[in-house]
C-alpha cells in the first residue's frame, strides 16, 4: 500500500512539474529560445504574490489571476525588447542573455527579500486538509487541486493553440517565420504573445510552488528550472501532453526513490531522466508538433 | 511597349534595384513597371536574380540601392507583413506551407490579415475542388502539385492586388504545372495583377502579357510575347550575344 501511495503522491507532484515545464517548452517550440531565467521568473511571480498579499490582504487564490496578468505583460515586454534583440543576434546569444537575466533576478531577490524562504499560506483549512482512501493513502486537497489546475492549464493552452487566431499564428510562426510574414503576420508581435502565455503559466507555477512548499531566491535554478528541463526532455519537446507525462514520470520516479531510501528522491528522478536520454532521446512522446 | 502606358497608372514601379547576397550582387540595377491587369513574367536561368528580385519586392530581402513604389507610394523600407497587408502577397519558392497545420488552418493563416475582397476559403475550394474533402489533412502528406495549390490558395484568401508567384513549376511534372496555371484566368478575372518568375520559358510565354528576361542580375530582353521572337528569347536567356539584345 505504501508503494501505491508513493506513486499517487508522485503523480500529483507531476502536475506541478508540468506547470514548471510547459512555458519552457512553449518558448523553445515557438522562438527556439532556451530561457535559462525560466525558473527565476517563476520565483519572481511567487514573490509578487507575497507582496500583493502582504499589501492588499487578498486570499492567495485571488492573487493568481493578478500575478498571471502582471507576468504576461512582463513576458510581452521582455520578449519584444531584450529577448528579441538576442534572437536577431543568434541562438547562442539568447542563452547568454537569459543566463544573465537569471543572475540579475536571483541577486535582486536576495537584495530585496533576503535569502530566507517564504511560503504562501493558503489557510490551514486547505493546506492541511486531505481525504483518505483505505488506511495508508491520504490525498491532500492542495496537491490534488494543483494537479487539476495543471491539467486545466494544459487543456486551455491546447485549445487556444489549435482554435484561436493567435494560436494558429503562433504555430505558423513556429513552422516558418518568413512564410507567416508573407501572410501579413508580424512575427515579433506573435513571439510577444507566445512569451506572454509562457510567462502566465510561469506565474501559476511559481505561486503553486509557494503554496506547496516555500520559495527562496535561488530555488528558480536549483529546483524549478532543472525539474522543468527534465520534464520536457522526458516527455518530448513540443508536445503539451508529453510535458504532463514527463512531469508525472519525474514525480513518480522521485516519490518511488524516496520510498526506497529517503535520500534517493532527487537521484531517482535524474536516473530516469538519464535513462530516457539514452534509450529514447526524442522523449516518450516523439511527435514534433503541438496539439 | 507603346500601348502599355494606356492602361493607366502603374501598380508597381521598381527603379534601378541593386540587391546583394553577402558579397555577391544578385540583382544589378533592374527596373520594371507593372500595370494593373497584367501578367508580368520574369524569365531567366538559375542564378539570374529573379527570385531575389521577387523576394525584395515582397520585402524579405533588402536592396542596397534603388526604389520600389507600389500604388504610387514608396514601399522600399516597408516590412514584409505591412506590404502583405497593403496587397502585395507572394507565393514563395518551394511553397513554404506550415507543415504542422492542416490545409484549412494554412488558409486561415492566410486570411488572418486579409484585405476586403472577393476571395475567401470557400471560393478557393471552388477553384480547387479536391481541397474541401481533405481540408483537415496535414499538408506535409500532400503531393507537390497539391501543396503548390494550397500555397496559391493561402495567398489568394489575403485578397492581394499584386500576386507574386515564385517558380510555380519548380519540381512539378509538366501536366501538373499546366493544371496549376489553369487557375490564372479566374485570378485575373477577380482583378488581381500577377508578377511571376519562371524558369519554364514556354509556360511563361503561354500566360504572360509582358515579359522581361534576366541574366546574371541584368535585364537582357523586354517586351510582349508577340514582340519577341523565340531566337531573341533564347539569346537573352543564355546570354549568347547575337546583336538582338535591347
Amino acid at each position: 500500500m505504501a508503494w501505491v501511495n508513493a506513486i499517487i503522491q508522485g503523480l500529483l507532484t507531476g502536475g506541478l512539474y508540468a506547470l514548471f515545464a510547459c512555458g519552457l517548452s512553449l518558448m523553445f517550440g515557438v522562438m527556439k529560445v532556451v530561457n535559462l531565467a525560466h525558473g527565476d521568473l517563476a520565483t519572481v511571480a511567487g514573490y509578487i504574490a507575497v507582496g500583493i498579499i502582504a499589501v492588499s490582504h487578498v486570499p492567495v487564490l485571488w492573487s493568481i489571476p493578478i500575478v498571471v496578468v502582471l507576468m504576461a505583460v512582463l513576458g510581452y515586454i521582455l520578449q519584444r525588447s531584450i529577448i528579441q534583440a538576442a534572437i536577431t543576434r543568434g541562438e547562442l546569444t539568447t542563452l547568454i542573455v537569459t543566463f544573465g537575466l537569471s543572475i540579475i533576478i536571483e541577486n535582486g531577490l536576495q537584495q530585496f527579500f533576503t535569502a530566507n524562504s517564504r511560503g504562501l499560506g493558503v489557510g490551514d483549512s486547505f493546506i492541511t486538509a486531505s481525504f483518505s482512501i483505505g488506511s495508508q493513502i491520504s490525498i491532500a486537497y492542495l496537491n490534488l487541486g494543483i494537479f487539476v489546475l495543471a491539467v486545466v492549464v494544459l487543456l486551455g493552452l491546447q485549445q487556444y493553440l489549435s482554435r484561436s487566431k493567435y494560436g494558429r499564428l503562433i504555430r505558423a510562426v513556429a513552422d516558418d517565420r518568413e512564410a507567416a510574414q508573407l501572410s501579413g503576420a508580424d512575427y515579433r508581435h506573435v513571439f510577444g504573445i507566445a512569451a506572454a502565455i509562457a510567462f502566465g503559466t510561469v506565474a501559476i507555477a511559481g505561486i503553486c510552488e509557494g503554496m506547496i512548499t516555500t520559495i527562496s531566491p535561488t530555488i528558480g535554478t536549483d529546483t524549478i528550472l532543472l525539474f522543468a528541463f527534465a520534464s520536457v526532455v522526458i516527455g518530448g519537446l513540443g508536445s503539451l501532453w508529453g510535458t504532463l507525462l514527463g512531469g508525472v514520470v519525474l514525480g513518480v520516479a522521485q516519490a518511488v526513490g524516496a520510498q526506497i531510501n529517503g535520500s534517493w528522491e532527487t537521484l531517482a528522478g535524474y536516473a530516469v531522466f538519464l535513462l530516457v536520454l539514452v534509450v529514447r532521446p526524442q522523449g516518450l512522446t516523439s511527435r514534433g508538433v503541438q496539439s | 511597349m507603346s500601348t502599355r502606358t494606356d492602361s493607366g497608372t502603374p501598380l508597381l514601379m521598381v527603379r534601378d534595384l541593386v540587391v546583394h547576397h553577402g558579397q555577391l550582387q544578385a540583382v544589378s540595377g533592374i527596373s520594371l513597371t507593372v500595370f494593373p491587369g497584367e501578367v508580368y513574367a520574369l524569365i531567366g536561368a538559375n542564378g539570374a536574380g529573379k527570385s531575389t528580385l521577387l523576394r525584395t519586392i515582397a520585402g524579405l530581402n533588402h536592396p542596397s540601392a534603388g526604389s520600389i513604389s507600389y500604388d504610387g507610394k514608396d514601399v522600399t523600407g516597408l516590412r514584409p507583413e505591412k506590404r502583405a497587408a497593403a496587397g502585395i502577397v507572394m507565393v514563395p519558392e518551394g511553397r513554404r506551407l506550415f507543415p504542422s497545420l492542416s490545409l484549412e488552418d494554412n488558409l486561415k493563416v492566410g486570411m488572418s490579415y486579409a484585405r476586403k475582397g472577393p476571395w475567401n476559403i470557400s471560393r478557393v475550394y471552388d477553384l480547387f475542388p479536391w481541397m474541401k474533402e481533405r481540408r483537415g489533412q496535414k499538408t506535409a502528406q500532400m503531393s507537390g502539385g497539391e501543396q503548390q495549390s494550397v500555397a496559391i490558395g493561402r495567398a489568394l484568401v489575403a485578397n492581394p492586388r499584386l500576386l507574386l508567384l515564385d517558380e510555380l513549376s519548380l519540381g512539378l511534372a509538366p501536366v501538373i504545372v499546366q493544371r496549376i496555371y489553369a487557375m490564372l484566368p479566374q485570378v485575373l478575372e477577380s482583378g488581381i495583377t500577377v508578377l511571376l518568375v519562371e524558369q519554364d520559358v514556354s509556360q511563361a510565354l503561354r500566360v504572360a502579357t509582358h515579359l522581361q528576361c534576366l541574366l546574371e542580375g541584368h535585364t537582357t530582353l523586354e517586351g510582349t510575347p508577340a514582340e519577341v521572337t523565340r531566337e531573341q528569347v533564347e539569346a537573352a536567356y543564355f546570354g549568347v550575344s547575337d546583336g538582338s539584345n535591347t
